[in-house]
């Protein structure tokens, strides 16, 4: 079933409209691009997708329902900066563990070094925070990744890396891809079709 | 003489690991890196590999369980606290790669503004805001109201004609729209032809030679290869290090292929050259001896077999 944002708006209080009447559908296994300017939304379109935030008008549909219960959301985000999306008072072992445990062989897929785990957010690299929580946020019930500027602040072969490995478990378990991305390059790449924002 | 020189510069980390017990972790191995006057230089590399901890080290903001020895030494004068007090934020200007770099509880505008900076670097910025196509009201936000990439051209701004001589650009560019990027590049490019040294660091490779005069590449915690932009082309035939070749050919309008492993989390875990685990031209003696940085067809190279 597809993940669908229906006629979707938003704006910050009294702000003009980031965005309204924006419908967008998502299907099982596939990588879709989101391309647009800064501050045009692409990260508010992101957050009401993955249950962050309500939309003002319209609605999010996931597999007919509207509303989700239960305790992890099929939904996932992986954000710009994440620094600012761990607990920095956290050692990152409690952090990659806080949904799931992930096993062996996905931390070793991600690059992910053992004893990184044993380490504060400010003693890692924002390329390995973003691995950490790459790994938080594959599940078993994850069934959708909005991967928001996932790699940018990664280099280019840890870049590629890490696209192979997640478009092989995106495929694998048929998960629906959305990203979001400033990069032309990548974005022809990896993507089957792409969205444009603005 | 180079604006700004450091001497083999090695940055440890010192951790408490069980109870009282200690442990070092070094994360940057004598570096040697400088830049003069009026040049850009790009600094590209893996992630993790000391870039940052780097622009850290020449702005004195390093966290408190860290040790650094070696040197850095500005317009000849080393470049200590005192020395420090005088120029940040002044003459040194750092862009910083996040956001939570700012102060969240005061307005943007307000952050930009330093004591050193008159009518004329207060109207330059507006003009800036305005060529970023920031708004008047922007200056009137607090950082958590930005977006990601509002926030970086925001960020990008702190830097200021007449007054800066040294930037450090931590990542100033990932998240922005293609124009912005653009408008970034020009910035940095205007503030070098007024005689200012940017210190570039980076991912985006394809933005960084837009710019940059030299490109110094990094991998854990050692400066592997200082090669001439152009020497960035087709397969990267030119390039010296197999590291660079190798990042060359990641990028997605390149192959998009990477090769396999990351790099040593402890560069005192490896005797020999510090990428030979994962070299294509990999060789016996790599296993033991540990490169010293030498000159290839005009650049930098640390390795054995780099010609």
């Amino acid at each position: 079933m597809p993940l669908e944002g229906s006629q979707l708006g938003w704006r910050y209080a009294d702000g003009p409209w980031l965005f309204n009447d924006f419908s967008i559908a998502l299907n099982p296994g596939e990588v879709v691009g989101l391309v647009g300017p800064s501050g045009s939304g692409k990260t508010s379109l992101g957050r009401l997708l993955s249950g962050y935030m309500k939309p003002i008008t319209g609605k999010v549909i996931l597999s007919g329902d509207e509303l989700h219960k239960g305790s992890c959301h099929p939904v996932q985000m992986i954000f710009q900066h994440p620094e600012r999306a761990v607990n920095p008072r956290w050692r990152l072992s409690k952090t990659v563990t806080e949904g799931w445990s992930p096993d062996e062989a996905l931390l070793e897929a991600l690059g992910i070094q053992k004893h990184w785990l044993q380490r504060y957010p400010n003693e890692l690299s924002g390329g390995e925070l973003q691995r950490c929580c790459i790994a938080r946020a594959l599940g078993p019930e994850t069934k959708f990744l909005i991967a928001d500027e996932m790699t940018t602040m990664l280099d280019a072969i840890t870049q590629a890396q890490i696209w192979h490995t997640m478009l092989d478990i995106v495929h694998t378990r048929q998960i629906g891809l959305l990203v979001i991305s400033h990069d032309h390059a990548l974005v022809n790449k990896i993507c089957g079709r792409t969205v444009n924002f603005a | 003489m180079p604006l700004l020189e450091v001497n083999k510069l090695s940055i440890s980390f010192v951790q408490y690991v069980k109870g009282s017990v200690q442990q070092r972790i070094t994360v940057v191995d004598e570096l040697d890196f400088a830049i003069n006057e009026g040049e850009i230089v790009a600094v590209v590399g893996a992630s993790g590999s000391g870039k940052s901890l780097l622009a850290h080290a020449i702005m004195g903001i390093l966290p408190k369980n860290v040790e650094t020895t070696g040197s850095i030494l500005y317009g000849g004068e080393l470049l200590d606290e005192k020395l420090l007090r005088r120029h940040r934020g002044r003459e040194i200007a750092l862009v910083p790669q996040s956001i939570s770099f700012l102060d969240p509880l005061m307005r943007v505008g307000k952050q930009l503004h330093t004591r050193a900076d008159g009518e004329v670097q207060d109207k330059e910025r507006d003009s800036l805001f305005e060529r970023f196509q920031l708004g008047k009201h922007v200056a009137r936000l607090f950082p958590f109201q930005l977006s990601g990439g509002m926030a970086r051209k925001v960020l990008v701004s702190t830097a200021a004609l007449g007054r800066t001589r040294l930037i450090i650009a931590d990542e100033p560019t990932p998240g922005m729209h293609p124009d912005d990027v653009a408008e970034a590049l020009g910035r940095f490019k205007q503030l070098a032809e007024g005689g200012c040294a940017v210190l570039f660091i980076t991912h985006d490779i394809e933005a960084a030679l837009r710019i940059a005069d030299k490109v110094a590449v990094f991998y854990a915690g050692e400066a592997i290869e200082l090669a001439a932009a152009d020497d960035f082309k087709g397969q990267g035939e030119r390039l010296r290090h197999p590291y660079t070749k190798a990042l060359w050919r990641a990028l997605p309008q390149n192959g998009f292929e990477p090769i396999t492993g990351t790099q040593p989390a402890r560069s005192s875990d490896v005797q020999g050259c510090l990428f030979a685990a994962r070299c294509s031209s990999y060789a016996e003696d790599c296993k033991t001896k540990r490169p010293e940085s030498r000159e290839v067809r005009g650049g930098m190279v640390r390795c054995l077999h780099a010609t």
